[in-house]
């Protein structure tokens, strides 16, 4: 393997962007489960959408050996993503696009903040875009007076609400429709046009006013801003798979076009979207085929944007790269199926997680690039079940990779006067490694039968009580089982 | 058959009657237990925090301890998970090349209950008799780590006198997760509460499962509702009989 070009660039910088969030996931998550509606709207949408997928991936055949594929092509890309790129960038420019490598957001932003003004324009219409969520993108147009329209009907339901995603596909999966009717019925006129007189909350009357508030917007908007599912090396040809056409519009429409892409989504070749156009739908939204997938290669003279940039960026993905037992989670498609069956996800919703990437492969992908230390709860939200590792489909060992991830903020924290839980940690590898020493605690534990009552412990003593609020604990029996062993004369 | 038993350090030191279980069934059997005095844990509680170092001398410890047997049980899916997924890893971790190999060979002759006794002992019907309504818990690693399958449904189906109901949303993680349980108290007990409604609503009086520390959680919580459903490890429903019921013991 020819070792990565871009190994020791700085990782995403704080301050900038959305993969950070304020406060650790134990106390977000506490605030999140007490929004009895926002549990109830996450319960109903995950139970439907986890239905969908596993009834669309059931029915194919082959789908061990698709997941199998997919895997092992992202490796490959991942193994020769200095090659691949090189190559992409080649083809881009032959064919009349203009590539610019962006290590970090705040690069990003500042490369496509600069494209937006010399186009002469003051707004642009963007397609749903992770990169650009993971950059900020938005926000730093908005500091340099440029108007950012999320076309996609989910992002523009976040973005008139002034919320934030919490979902990687469904972005206002947090909302049920009465809310969405309300943010509607109070927003849009401040953004453009109004919404209908008397818009009722019935789903098709929701979408037709946001069809009418966009539309306006797809045609007066001399630039658009995307990112990218997939780019293809031997032509330099980018894709973006949607549902709602708003992509379509905003990639053929305006004169210029400004694609934003982690450069891990480069693939080698046409072929190898055979795979991923069967895995993504089937996984993402339950489909066998997404309704709109949009490819463009360069530019066309007088047919759609007269000028295209691609951005490709890094922001963390090459130290994640380098590290063996972590960079798995750079196959990663953004289908969102990890969320759609996470226990954690389902409960807390996104918002807890701090950082656009929520969910599972959130809590894998999002300290990786910023570096453990600034997430470092995040490879804790998880009970290791395993629901995100069976349905994800480039086959990502997430429970691995969270141990993994545990590990290194544990070491991180190693240095100086040891935590009360390393210390903790110490002493129980000592006597759970010593058979005389672990007889001697046993033993020792017995005065917990002091505090018990009826065989159980209620007790509410600080850090206990983190069990105890909820659950019993067994008062430890009068005799462990080694010692009826021994007393039964068993052998050894 | 002589059999190991890899008591696991929770059963030993919370939950006796689970150990004392397993080895009523294996002797009804007439297999030979023998219980090797020197172990502890499997080191999973490190590794699953994040202190693969401090895991090292657990798993050490836990691979001489066993060396010398050729069938290891444990009545618990997590800790053969972790034998079966972790050990390896965190000896290699270390460097340490021959601890690596010896742990990966213990791994494959060390079994979770219901895989030694359909795979290895080819039995289902176990002799047991336990007159209840019982709901199965499918936990986490027994169910996706270790793929257990319908093991254990097999085993209780040939159980006389049981009445074996579906658990709703039965493959929804209880909220364990070992230290998640701490550290991320308020999303776990969550998670449990669900449980326990899926577990009032299957219409049993017990609800089992192969892992004593989802056990531990899923008990835990049910002690906390009055009236209602116990939570009863597998091993104690198959040593369960006519003359020594479960319930004499309870």
């Amino acid at each position: 393997m020819t070792a990565p070009v871009f190994l020791g660039l700085p990782t995403a910088p704080r301050g900038v962007g959305g993969l950070r969030g304020d406060e650790a996931f134990p106390a977000a998550a506490q605030r999140a489960l007490g929004d009895a509606q926002l549990r109830a709207n996450l319960g109903r949408a995950t139970s439907t959408i986890r239905e969908k997928r596993a009834r669309a991936v059931g029915e194919v055949p082959d789908w061990a050996a698709l997941r199998e594929a997919g895997a092992a092509l992202k490796d490959d890309v991942l193994a020769n993503l200095d090659s691949y790129l090189v190559q992409l960038e080649e083809q881009v420019v032959a064919r009349g696009g203009v590539v610019h490598w962006a290590r970090d957001a705040g690069e990003a932003n500042a490369i496509v903040t600069r494209l937006v003004k010399a186009a002469g324009a003051d707004e642009v219409v963007k397609v749903k875009s992770m990169a650009t969520q993971e950059i900020g993108l938005n926000e730093a147009l908005e500091a340099a007076g440029i108007a950012a329209w999320e076309t996609d009907l989910a992002e523009l339901i976040v973005q008139l609400g002034h919320d934030r995603p919490s979902h990687i596909l469904v972005p206002a999966i947090h909302r049920n429709r009465a809310e969405i009717r309300e943010i509607f019925v109070r927003e849009m006129v401040r953004a453009g046009r109004p919404a209908p007189e008397g818009l009722t909350d019935d789903p098709a009357a929701l979408a037709e006013a946001a069809r009418l508030h966009l539309r306006e917007k797809f045609l007066r908007a001399r630039v658009a801003v995307s990112g990218a599912n997939f780019a293809v090396a031997e032509t330099g040809t980018l894709g973006v798979v949607e549902s709602e056409g708003n992509g379509r519009m905003c990639l053929t429409l305006p004169r210029t076009l400004i694609t934003v892409m982690g450069i891990e989504k480069v693939v080698p070749s046409w072929r190898d979207l055979e795979v991923f156009l069967q895995l993504l739908p089937r996984s993402s939204t339950g489909e066998r085929m997404n309704p709109y997938t949009s490819m463009w290669t360069g530019v066309t003279p007088g047919d759609g944007p007269q000028e295209f940039h691609l951005v490709l960026l890094d922001n963390g993905r090459t130290a994640t790269l380098a590290d063996p037992d972590g960079r798995a989670a750079l196959r990663c498609i953004r289908c969102s199926a990890c969320l759609n069956v996470c226990p954690v996800y389902e409960r807390t919703g996104g918002h807890a997680y701090g950082s656009v990437y929520p969910g599972p492969i959130g809590a894998v992908l999002s300290p990786q690039l910023t570096g453990v230390a600034d997430n470092d709860s995040l490879p804790f939200a998880s009970s290791l079940c395993g629901a995100c590792y069976d349905v994800c489909p480039v086959a990502i060992d997430i429970p691995s990779i969270l141990v993994h991830l545990r590990s290194r903020v544990v070491e991180s924290k190693a240095h100086g006067v040891p935590t009360a839980e390393a210390a903790t940690m110490r002493a129980l590898s000592r006597t759970m490694s010593d058979a005389r020493l672990w007889r001697t605690a046993l033993r020792g534990s017995r005065a917990g039968r002091l505090v018990s009552r009826r065989g159980r412990i209620r007790l509410r003593l600080p850090f206990l009580s983190r069990w105890t609020a909820t659950r019993d604990l067994p008062a430890p029996p009068a005799q462990s089982f080694r010692d009826w062993w021994a007393s039964r004369g068993g052998a050894s | 058959m002589r059999i190991a038993l890899f008591t696991t350090c929770l059963v030993d030191g919370l939950n006796p009657s689970v150990g004392r279980a397993t080895v009523r069934v294996l002797e009804r059997l007439g297999h030979e237990v023998v219980v090797p005095g020197a172990q502890v844990c499997c080191g999973q509680m490190h590794v699953n925090t994040g202190y693969l170092d401090d895991a090292l001398p657990v798993v050490a410890n836990h691979v001489r301890a066993f060396e010398q047997y050729d069938v290891v049980v444990a009545p618990s899916g997590s800790c053969v998970g972790s034998v079966r997924h972790q050990q390896g890893m965190v000896a290699d971790r270390a460097g340490d090349t021959s601890l690596a190999a010896d742990a990966r060979a213990l791994a494959a002759r060390t079994y979770e209950l219901s895989e030694l006794l359909i795979d290895v002992l080819g039995v289902e019907d176990v002799g047991a008799w336990f007159p209840h309504r019982v709901a199965y818990h499918p936990t986490c690693h027994s169910l996706r780590l270790l793929r257990v399958g319908d093991r254990p449904q097999r085993l209780l189906r040939h159980v006389e006198g049981l009445d074996l109901v579906e658990l709703p949303r039965a493959e929804s993680c209880c909220g364990f997760g070992g230290t998640f349980a701490l550290k991320n108290s308020a999303t776990s007990s969550a998670m449990l509460a669900d449980k326990l409604d899926d577990v009032a609503a299957s219409g049993a009086g017990v609800v089992t499962m192969g892992d004593s520390s989802c056990l531990l959680h899923i008990g835990g919580g049910l002690g906390r509702r009055a009236a209602g459903p116990r939570a009863v490890h597998l091993a104690e429903i198959l040593a369960s009989t006519r003359d020594e019921p479960w319930e004499a013991r309870a």
